[in-house]
């Protein structure tokens, strides 16, 4: 590698302290994996591109060290970028290219050192979003609209990133709150979850504030799950998930046991990865686990490295959670002091630990290649598979991904059992389920029901819909709208698809009459145009010709019949040429709103 | 390309199916490698011979038997028994949407082999409102005498990211910034060439597919209405710069050099060459007057 060569531009000393105390502070001895190998490795008959074929040590340490800077300075410059270049030993192309993936980071000294990033998204805007953020700017605040922000059940939402001082979310926010979180006052989460103590099992210590200490934890039963992990053998440990029939909780449904064994089969080091970059609008249960009860992700990823023999643990947290990232940051620290993590976990003879990376701002990076990509110090851009990660994923490295509420059941199965669990919810979907109702609903909060539960029992919980209900999306943006004839549906995994649509992440986003659709489909179509990485052309250009389509419908007054028929054209190239599920996803929210006749009607 | 250094003696033979017919490759071998040896002729954009491919256009895709999606057959490795389809109305529909998204979105004229794809798909751009479809509007970058950049043409290909990168120069002058629809091709910053770290190499002019990076006398006679490839001539050389031997293709017009390269499957240069190679060539132009 030649030497780095940066332009003139020069940091000045608060970027480049900022740069050196990121560096320390991110102790690289602490991670341990080996550097990664050539990018382009022979495996038996199959070839991998997987990462990348340079080994720089501290590549990896990239996004964590651009966060720094920008919380520090307020933004970032060439300067300040050209210091990180060199510290890191990144060619400052790729330093700026990598930065500018992200929507935390700007490059312009801003208008106020603080940014209020101000939810439009589905939940927020039609709870008055748009007006707040209309009277935030008029008040000279350095404003800025934002992909949903996961805090739907307390819409509107903002997220306050502050310079130099704790980054904090504004909950039900008012012009008032957020000023007052301007100024320094934060946020005390109430668990949104309205269920009772005795009904819950994945959530039941959201409402004892005592179980985000250590102490806390153990007697609320903390830790009874990895006693019995250990006194099985770690296959035993990766047989009960399997036998349990869970499935990923992030979306696709994937079932876990396949992955634990194929990644545990694999010749180490091995890697396990927490995706908590929830990003996909209307969903929000993952953050309700990490801020009220971050130590049950701890301990079930903590079983994860013993079954799979993984000693690296990470969790990948959106930079929007500040809240919640508090919480697992103290949680980390806390179970290492208490020996519960490090060299030799609880005294029984494994070694694992866990590092804590934030995402920043790129609903990209919740798909699991995109953030090994992230992690790694590159571009959210999704790799193409095979190979998948269970062989070459984080660093090229054999690597189990897997959703945070898919995590923190493993501790349910390891106290009930493999056929324990199984024996709950139904044949295909086992265990109890999260779902996200916001919207126009009585009581927007987290619900956790037994598979099995029909749309109608769900909602019900919730206090049913507020006003008319018209239409649900399911499934966030990735999802579909439906009707309110399939009331009476499972909501399990079988049910949905035979009914045609997915319980992706748990969405249930009620809509009731007074919504104006073409004005919320639209904004479905500017999420996908905003958030596509970009890489390939189906998604890169088919999201943008699909929120044109729906502007000519809406605007132009264009034949729903001749958009109908470009909106296919569309959507069967991204569906089928695209290189990952946002592309595969991104028009199906908008055809079955056509389909439902929720836009495109000029009544 | 194939992607490993395997002595072709050692490489076992796969066989898959492409359409019906059973076709040899060798172990590393693409399925469009495959493709090509059964006579099909696959488009692409972004799969280059001397750069590894980054799958981003999605052009080559071909039916595989057993999956879901279609997949690119440029970046696939061959395995035994695959079952591949490349003449069904899925991949024809697929690949000619591709196209409609390139050329909806950048300006494609200058690429020959897009041009005649975009006819043998059937590709109809009419149905694009030009009012409401967005394209790539940069405006062309000229900021030496050596080469241009005129990302209105750009389909971001990545090929010369990878040139400038990790295939060829290791320089990382360039690279992707943005998200997205904003997706470009930019120096660090978005500086000019000459603040950046280009060498001048011109590795990624060589691999471009669209002549969105030119030789600016390309662009300065394209301007002018003067550029004339059938009266061009080629001449294979070898550089005079150093003792390396790497060969020099002269394209000339006029009697003037206007465009140097060198051929991709070139034992020593794969295509590539440096600042001295592609553009240092104006002293044999200094006749005696
Ligand atoms: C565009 C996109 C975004 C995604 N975002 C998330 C996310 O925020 N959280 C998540 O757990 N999974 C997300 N996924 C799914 C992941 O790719 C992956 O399937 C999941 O993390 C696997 O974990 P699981 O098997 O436990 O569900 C996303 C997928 C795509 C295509
Ligand atoms: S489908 Fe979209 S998000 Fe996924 S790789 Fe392609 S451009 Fe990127
Ligand atoms: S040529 Fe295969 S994806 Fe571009």
């Amino acid at each position: 590698m030649p030497e780095i060569a940066v332009t003139d531009a020069v940091a000045t000393e608060a970027e480049r302290n900022a740069v050196a105390d990121s560096i320390m502070l991110q102790d690289p001895g602490q991670i341990s994996f080996e550097a990664a190998g050539p990018a382009l490795t022979f495996d038996g008959d199959r070839v991998a591109r997987s990462g990348s074929e340079r080994i720089f040590n501290r590549r990896h340490l990239l996004l964590p060290v651009l966060h720094d800077v920008r919380d520090a300075i307020g933004w970032l410059s060439e300067g300040g970028m050209n210091e990180i270049a060199t510290a890191l030993q990144v060619p400052p192309a790729e330093v700026y290219g990598v930065a500018s993936f992200y929507e935390l980071f700007t490059f312009e000294a801003p208008s106020a050192p603080d940014a209020v990033h101000v939810c439009d998204d589905t939940a927020c805007r039609i709870k008055g979003a748009n007006e707040l953020k209309g009277e935030l700017s008029a008040e000279g605040h350095n404003v800025h609209g934002s992909p949903c922000l996961g805090l739907c059940e307390q819409a509107p939402a903002v997220f306050v990133q502050r310079t130099g001082e704790a980054h904090v979310s504004v909950r039900s926010a008012t012009k008032e709150t957020v000023v007052a979180a301007l100024g320094g006052a934060m946020t005390n989460p109430v668990a949104p979850v309205p269920q009772p103590t005795e009904d819950l099992t994945l959530l039941r210590r959201v409402h004892n504030a005592a179980a985000v200490d250590f102490d806390g934890y153990i007697t609320t039963g903390g830790y009874g799950a990895l006693a019995k992990a250990v006194s099985m053998t770690p296959a035993e440990v990766v047989s009960h998930v399997g036998d349990a029939g869970l499935t990923g909780r992030g979306g696709a449904a994937f079932p876990t046991g396949f992955k634990w064994s194929a990644v545990a089969a694999e010749p180490g080091p091995r890697h396990l990865v927490v995706n908590a970059d929830e990003s996909e609008p209307g969903t929000f249960k993952d953050r309700v686990i990490m801020e009220h009860d971050p130590y049950s992700l701890i301990e079930a990823m903590t079983i994860g490295g013993y079954a799979m023999g993984a000693e690296q643990g990470w969790i990948y947290i959106r930079g929007e959670y500040p809240e919640a990232t508090r919480q697992l940051k103290s949680a980390i620290a806390e179970a290492r002091s208490k020996g519960m993590l490090g060299d030799n976990v609880g005294g029984h003879n494994f070694r694992f630990d866990i590092e804590l990376r934030l995402g920043a701002g790129a609903y990209i990076c919740g798909e699991e290649t995109a953030l090994l990509n992230s992690i790694e110090g590159y571009r959210g851009e999704p790799r193409n598979k095979p190979p998948f990660p269970t062989t070459h994923g984080l660093f090229g490295q054999p690597t189990a991904i897997n959703n945070v509420e898919t995590m923190v059941n493993v501790n349910q199965i390891m106290m009930l059992g493999g056929e324990g669990y199984a024996a709950v919810g139904t044949e295909k979907s086992t265990g109890t389920k999260l779902f996200c109702l916001s919207g126009h609903v009585a009581h927007p909060g987290v619900y956790e029901v037994t598979y099995g539960a029909t749309l109608r029992e769900v909602i019900d919980l919730a206090g049913g819909p507020t006003g008319n209900l018209r239409s649900i999306l399911m499934g966030g943006a990735a999802g579909s709208f439906i009707g309110t004839d399939m009331m009476d549906v499972p909501l399990t995994i079988e049910d949905s698809r035979a009914s045609g649509f997915s319980l992706g992440s748990g969405v249930v986003m009620l809509l009731n009459d007074t919504v104006d659709f073409d004005d919320f489909v639209a904004r479905i179509a500017q999420f996908f145009r905003d958030e596509s990485c970009g890489q390939c052309v189906p998604c890169r250009v088919g999201t943008v010709r699909q929120g044109e389509s729906l502007l000519r419908i809406r605007e132009k007054g264009s034949p729903i019949e001749t958009e109908r028929k470009m909106l296919d054209d569309f959507a069967m190239v991204m569906k089928d040429s695209s290189i990952c599920g946002l592309g595969h996803t991104a028009s199906g929210a908008i055809l079955s709103a056509i389909d439902l006749g929720l836009i495109g009607g000029h009544s | 390309m194939t992607f490993v250094d395997i002595p072709v003696e050692i490489r076992s033979k796969v066989t898959i199916s492409v359409d019906g017919e059973s076709v040899d490759v060798l172990e590393g071998d693409t399925i469009l490698d495959a493709c090509t040896k059964a006579g099909k002729i696959t488009p692409t954009v972004c799969y280059g011979p001397t750069v590894t491919p980054v799958n981003a256009c999605r052009v080559c895709v071909v039916e595989l038997e057993g999956s879901r999606t279609l997949v690119p057959s440029c970046s696939r490795p061959a395995e035994e028994g695959m079952v591949v389809k490349t003449d069904t109305d899925r991949v024809t529909d697929n690949r000619k949407m591709v196209l409609e998204f390139l050329a909806t979105s950048s300006d494609v004229s200058q690429s020959d082999d897009i041009q005649g794809w975009l006819g043998d798909y059937k590709a109809d751009l009419d149905r694009y409102d030009p009012e409401t479809t967005e394209r790539m509007t940069d405006e062309v970058k000229i900021e030496d005498d050596l080469y241009i950049r005129a990302y209105d043409r750009c389909v971001l290909c990545y090929k010369c990211v990878e040139a400038c990168g990790e295939d060829a120069q290791w320089t990382f002058a360039i690279a992707m910034s943005g998200r997205g629809f904003n997706n470009r091709i930019s120096t660090e910053f978005d500086v000019t060439l000459p603040d950046s770290a280009c060498v001048y190499c011109g590795n990624c002019v060589a691999v471009c597919p669209t002549n969105a990076l030119q030789f600016k006398t390309e662009f300065d006679l394209r301007k002018m209405g003067d550029w004339r490839p059938e009266d061009q001539t080629v001449t294979r050389t070898v550089c005079s710069y150093c003792g390396v031997g790497c060969n020099l293709d002269l394209h000339v017009q006029d009697n003037q050099i206007v465009k140097v390269d060198s051929p991709m499957d070139h034992s020593i240069t794969s295509g590539n060459l440096c600042v001295k190679g592609r553009f240092g060539y104006q002293y044999v132009q200094n006749r005696p007057s």
